[in-house]
């Protein structure tokens, strides 16, 4: 029994130790392979969170938004202006890798991407801390790079970047857009308070709101600010404190499944009875969490996207092909990572007409740096950052669940220019927040 | 007995190591650098666990050592790779000097636990900095060299020969120390430490010297992930970072000083590959791997080596 079982073992051994020798070789296969690939394609890297708690709400729909529009580009079936085929007739090859994982395995990754497969450009990144990582490296390594999500304007506002872009405005928008909507909506509501995870983005968040309140409603008030952990997923103690405090407005830039699961648990106990919820991406639950979100819930989607996109013959193809093949509705950064690779395809585009032929990096970079493009939901303007860093408009609606109908609904939109929302180029979001939005156009 | 051929071994895999720095592709280096500053800390883990002891907070010490070069960089602007991985070890050393001496009183998983409690702390203290730019934490000033500035692919390139030639020491020393009556201490204080006592060495003082050690090598490879990175954020110091150590130890095994090299290096290719040929597996080929060998390779890849050299060892007449 025992001389079967060392037998066992040993052939077991024997099994492993060729399948890491296999492994090795078809390591070293790999990385002489890699340079073989069709002279004709565009070989564009995505990146988004494939795994872990980010992919839910982003990653994946990102990543469906990214493959929906790329089949339609190459087979030139998109709406115009989009209407030709590929980028600048050039055949689009997709290669999607994973966010998730520490910064150095996005960096480490990011590297393959260039130097191992070669890729001619690369769209993704929804973390602020991989854009910041990635930015410089990207500038290193020469490689055309569009962020298509990140809000934090600290990229383009401490560097200058020649191969680094982003289509997406910063979060900064998203705040003092926030701060607009309640002074014209709710002017009578003075007092707040916060609840924002506690890591880069919430701190950021609150920080632009409560600046943005104190210059657009001198008189408001902060009662309380919570700082509940990222991906905590349960928030009684903190619902408990906003229901001792008498405040008007909470405002939040909880996302995911954080907002999903502190909407579930206010909704339980009443706190929207009490004061009003502002939430800065409340877009990306109004669908699948539709009877928890209760009337009058302020919602934003970080643009003019999703429920907030504009009518146009583009978007009506986008929400139906969308549903169709992934049978939820687009939520924002759907909307974001088709816009990036919009960008992308109008940037090489107008370079292979200027050039005549297939254009060089060189060439879709110029084309791409002050652009204005047509995203899915809006008009984008590459104005800020050296023409490198996009605004758009920014918009606010109020949340109304029709009962009967089983569907959810915005009222009250207002949309808010891009200059009423942004600072103007050469100036730091913070300092022109905190300044007093000096030079803000909102007519 | 049979002739010690590690320090033979180490000068020529530094040789090699140093031609791939010089001549392979860049993200061939890239891959190596990030390998060489794990298995700089793997190598104190590696310490810690012949006397039974694994610390689930290296990251603690590997963050020091990041936020150490990127604290240099913003307060005094400097960016000399050579400074840098000199302040960064001494940085990280006292911090577990210090800790050391509530550390050393701990075994088991008490030990694990605490210095896992330590990391978490300074994670939570990084993220709470909202001016050192919580969990996005904040670029590194491209390092430089004695000379002029070379470019992006040299410098990575001398980072990379950098990290070789402080690999091959910190093994060397190690190894020196492994072999001394305090290194042989460690699997004396693992199975018996009574007797250790009776024996009239300090239990306590053996293994503070241990974690100190290891604090320092932790320290060494955070300030050189950090400048091969060029952007550190708290991160570093989370428990899943300490936990691929933790991991790449196991993988490795703790047979030799070069075992957690050669683990650290297995692991960084395996997780490009995953990465890359399996978007959407890559954790379930991570965590498949270090299972089967849990189950088949108990004591890590290093005991291939030793399974191959043994029968030589056999003839030879003890």
């Amino acid at each position: 029994m025992l001389m079967i079982k060392r037998k066992y073992r040993d052939t077991l051994r024997a099994l492993v130790r060729a399948a890491a020798l296999g492994l090795a070789v078809a390591g070293m296969v790999f990385c002489t392979g890699t340079a073989a690939r069709a002279a004709g394609d565009v070989k564009l890297g995505i990146v988004t969170f494939l795994s872990g708690p980010a992919a839910g709400p982003f990653g994946i729909p990102s990543r469906n938004a990214a493959n929906l529009v790329i089949d339609a580009i190459n087979q030139g079936t998109l709406p115009a202006p989009y209407n030709t085929k590929g980028f600048g007739g050039a055949t689009i090859d997709p290669v999607i890798i994973d966010e998730a994982g520490s910064t150095t395995q996005v960096v480490e990754n990011f590297r393959n991407l260039v130097q191992q497969r070669h890729v001619d450009a690369v769209v993704g990144y929804v973390s602020s801390g991989s854009c910041l990582a990635i930015a410089p490296v990207a500038e290193e390594l020469k490689m055309l790079t569009v962020f298509y999500d990140c809000g934090t304007p600290r990229i383009f506002e401490a560097h200058s970047y020649k191969y680094v872009f982003r289509t997406s405005a910063t979060a900064t928008m998203d705040n003092v857009g926030a701060a607009r909507y309640l002074k014209q909506m709710f002017p009578g509501d003075t007092t707040y308070a916060g609840i924002n995870p506690n890591y880069a983005w919430g701190q950021d968040s609150w920080r632009d709101f409560t600046d943005s309140m104190k210059v657009i409603e001198p008189k408001s008030k902060v009662t309380v600010a919570l700082w509940p952990k990222l991906f905590a997923g349960q928030y009684n103690a903190e619902i408990s404190t906003l229901l001792i405090n008498k405040q008007q407005i909470i405002h939040s830039s909880l996302f995911g499944g954080d907002l999903t699961a502190f909407l579930a648990q206010a909704d339980a106990r009443d706190l929207p009875k009490h004061s009003r919820l502002v939430l800065t991406t409340g877009e990306t639950d109004m669908y699948t969490f539709s009877k928890h979100i209760p009337d009058g819930t302020i919602i934003g989607a970080r643009g003019p996207y999703g429920v907030f996109a504009h009518k146009s013959p583009l978007n009506t193809w986008f929400r139906a092909a969308f549903e169709k093949r992934f049978g939820t509705p687009p939520i924002y950064t759907s909307y974001q990572m088709a816009q990036a690779i919009l960008g992308l395809k109008a940037a090489y585009d107008k370079a292979a007409q200027e050039a005549g032929k297939r254009p060089d990096q060189d060439e879709v970079i110029k084309a791409l740096t002050y652009l204005k493009f047509e995203g899915v939901g809006d008009a984008v303007d590459m104005a800020l950052g050296n023409g490198h860093q996009a605004v758009t408009e920014m918009a606010y609606g109020t949340y109304e669940y029709d009962a009967k109908t089983k569907t959810p609904k915005l009222v009250n939109i207002v949309y808010f220019p891009a200059w009423c929302v942004n600072p103007p180029p050469g100036t730091k979001a913070v300092q022109w927040i905190s300044g007093g939005m000096k030079g803000a156009k909102c007519q | 007995m049979s002739r010690d051929r590690t320090l033979p071994g180490l000068a020529v895999a530094t040789l090699v190591l140093l031609g791939v720095a010089a001549a392979a592709p860049g993200w061939m280096v890239f891959t190596l650098v990030v390998s060489l500053a794990q298995g700089l800390v793997v190598l104190g883990l590696m310490v810690l666990w012949r006397a039974g002891l694994m610390s689930f907070g290296q990251s603690l010490y590997y963050a020091v050592g990041g936020y150490t070069v990127g604290l240099i960089n913003i307060q005094f602007g400097l960016s000399n790779a050579l400074l840098l991985v000199l302040a960064a070890p001494a940085v990280a050393g006292l911090l577990a000097f210090l800790l050391g001496f509530l550390l050393a009183r701990y075994r088991d998983i008490f030990f694990s636990m605490l210095t896992l409690a330590f990391a978490m702390i300074l994670y939570g203290v990084l993220v709470k900095s909202s001016t050192l730019g919580s969990t996005d934490g904040f670029s590194i000033l491209t390092p430089s060299f004695l000379g002029p500035h070379p470019g992006p692919d040299a410098t990575q390139r001398l980072l990379t020969g950098l990290a070789a030639l402080i690999a091959l020491l910190a093994a060397a020393l190690v190894h020196r120390y492994l072999k001394s009556t305090a290194g042989h201490l460690a699997t004396a204080i693992r199975d018996n430490e009574i007797r250790v006592e009776y024996l009239g060495y300090s239990v306590h003082r053996a293994i503070h010297v241990k974690y100190v050690l290891a604090g320092i090598l932790a320290g060494a490879g955070g300030a050189i992930v950090a400048m091969a990175i060029g952007h550190i954020d708290p991160e570093m110091a989370y428990w899943t970072t300490a936990g691929e150590f933790v991991f790449v130890a196991i993988l490795a095994g703790a047979g030799s000083v070069a075992a957690p090299f050669l683990g650290a290096i297995l692991f960084v290719v395996l997780r490009t590959y995953a990465a890359q040929y399996t978007p959407h597996l890559w954790h379930m080929v991570l965590g498949g791997t270090l299972l089967l060998f849990i189950v088949f390779l108990p004591d890590g890849v290093w005991s291939l080596f030793e399974r191959a050299c043994r029968p030589l060892k056999r003839r030879a007449p003890s």
